[in-house]
């Protein structure tokens, strides 16, 4: 588990979770905590008709990791997600966050960042950025006071009252990403958060969401198709194959989240981490 | 070259060669184009200018009904589409039942809505409402529906009610879509006054049409033709100018 002596300002607060969770049966299945993990995945699979998507699939998280998840393209890391994130209903096998295995209680727990950052045209990047405060009953101007602080913090003072339409793709990738945060969930399920952007803007963004992810210290799943972006932002990757996705190895990630992205990707244990990765995709893919 | 340049240019040109077709004989003996047939320009000019209090009398009847008919078509459109929208099982069952209301001719329905609702504005309204309902409807139900799917789950993540999503993201997808369906149906509004006021009424544009037409006062008839077109351009215009203030982020918005 990463620091926390700088304490995250959007920390999930009781409040913020509890009431929309109660009405969806979430009490029935807390009181025992299977796991002290915050996540457990145990043989999930999952297929659309006769496309099997997921097959048997074991994963575990706990509190404060983040966990990067890499594969071909098509191999099923977003229906993953989705399945995390109580979007979907598991076919087969069993997904707890926080020992909750419902998927409204899921729901509830976790907060995914889509690939595309779906602003609204015709809000202000802030009123983006506070829409999950909204949703749970924040006014206007209570949600704008809320986020203003993360503008500050992540490099978009003076972009507050901007519409989408006028900032740059690395600008509103940020904003999805604090729509993200103040969602206040304790799980991100961040799904290929990069990856419409170009080379220079994505390395950034690396960079950026390092910083981020080390100052909020949230649990997370990272899903890319790029190798070294999830070496960089993870503490731990995990290999999936082609469809259906099977783990085909785990890797630690020698966290080099400290350093400048330049520097952590050409050391020694970095590239031969990726080294690794690389050859158990190219082995996987059948 | 200005915008309202080539719309003016042939505006202009049109009206060139139709005043000396009329003017010509050679001409309008070949397109019989009689003046208790078809009045020349200027003679339309004339009438315009001489019968300017009859007009405006009557132009007021006519807006007060296309208005308020109006209004009540984007009302009841609005909260039927946002009915249907959330009911699969209500849009299966009203949507045929909604496009076969649109090939009932008017001619039909006027005269019973005027035994039902008298001869005052009440079939009026009714007949207008009836009319622009459908693309109102129609567009609005297309819009709600237009939202992409991962914003909805997106909403769903970010602890959204079904209100919510409706009000947040479903609502102001579909404005630039109401706003279409109202610019069709302030155009054809005009033409559910003129039905209804021919149905049976004693004032309006169309009732004057009525009139003069039967007494081959042609200028007078083109005279309020061209009152009722200047109402429909002008209310689209209006309402495409509200378009671009309110619904920015549609298509018609101003690109920032």
């Amino acid at each position: 588990m990463r620091s926390t002596s700088e304490a995250p300002i959007t920390e999930p607060h009781p409040v913020q979770r509890a009431p929309r969770a109660a009405g969806r049966g979430d009490a029935r299945v807390d009181p025992v905590r299977a796991s002290s993990g915050a996540l457990q995945i145990r043989s999930l699979s999952h297929a659309f008709g006769p496309l099997r998507v997921i097959e048997r699939l074991d994963l575990d998280l706990s509190e404060g990791e983040v966990l990067g998840i890499v594969g071909p393209s098509g191999c099923g890391k977003s229906t993953l997600l989705e399945l995390v994130g109580g979007l979907l209903a598991p076919q087969k096998g069993t997904i707890e966050v926080e020992g909750a295995a419902s998927p409204a209680a899921r729901l509830a727990r976790c907060a995914y960042m889509p690939q595309r950052d779906l602003l609204l045209p015709w809000l202000a990047a802030i009123d983006n950025a506070g829409l999950a405060l909204r949703n749970r009953g924040a006014s206007r101007a209570e949600a704008r006071r809320l986020a203003h602080p993360l503008f500050e913090r992540f490099g978009l003072a003076g972009f507050e009252r901007s519409r989408p339409a006028q900032l740059s793709g690395g600008m509103r990738q940020r904003i999805a990403f604090l729509r993200t945060l103040l969602a206040g969930k304790p799980v991100l399920l961040l799904d290929e958060p990069f990856a419409s952007l170009d080379a220079i803007t994505r390395a950034e963004m690396q960079e950026w969401l390092a910083r981020a992810l080390a100052t909020e210290a949230r649990t997370a799943i990272l899903v890319t198709h790029d190798v070294e972006e999830a070496l960089y932002l993870s503490d731990r990757v995990t290999v999936l194959s082609a469809r259906p996705a099977v783990a085909l190895t785990e890797l630690a990630a020698p966290r080099p989240r400290a350093l400048p992205r330049l520097d952590a990707v050409t050391s020694q244990g970095f590239t031969s981490a990726r080294e690794r990765a690389l050859a158990a995709l190219s082995g996987g893919t059948r | 070259m200005k915008r309202w340049l080539p719309p003016v240019a042939i505006v202009a040109l049109l009206l060139g060669a139709w005043e000396l077709a009329a003017r010509l004989d050679v001409i309008a003996d070949a397109l019989k184009l009689e003046p208790f047939l078809v009045p020349a320009p200027s003679d339309i000019a004339q009438a315009l200018w001489q019968d300017r209090e009859l007009l405006l009398e009557n132009t007021w009847v006519t807006l007060q009904e296309v208005l308020a008919g109006f209004a009540l078509s984007v009302a009841a459109g609005v909260a039927f589409a946002v009915v249907l929208h959330l009911s699969p099982t209500l849009r299966r069952a009203f949507y045929p039942l909604l496009v076969a209301s649109q090939t009932v001719p008017i001619v039909v329905l006027a005269p019973i809505l005027v035994v039902w609702l008298g001869f005052g504005i009440g079939p009026k309204l009714a007949i207008i409402a009836l009319i622009c309902f459908f693309p109102v409807t129609v567009n609005t139900l297309d819009g709600l529906g237009a939202v992409d799917p991962d914003l909805m789950k997106m909403m769903r993540t970010l602890d959204a009610s079904r209100w919510q999503t409706l009000r947040r993201i479903e609502a102001p997808t579909a404005l630039p879509y109401l706003f279409s369906g109202a610019k069709i149906a302030v155009a054809i509004a005009v033409i559910g006054a003129v039905f209804g006021e021919w149905a049976g009424s004693s004032s309006g544009l169309g009732h004057l049409i009525q009139e003069a037409s039967a007494q081959l006062q042609t200028d007078r008839t083109f005279a309020a033709v061209v009152v009722l077109s200047a109402i429909a351009i002008t209310l689209f215009a209006l309402l495409a100018a509200l378009e671009r203030r309110v619904a920015w982020w549609g298509p018609n918005g101003p690109r920032s």
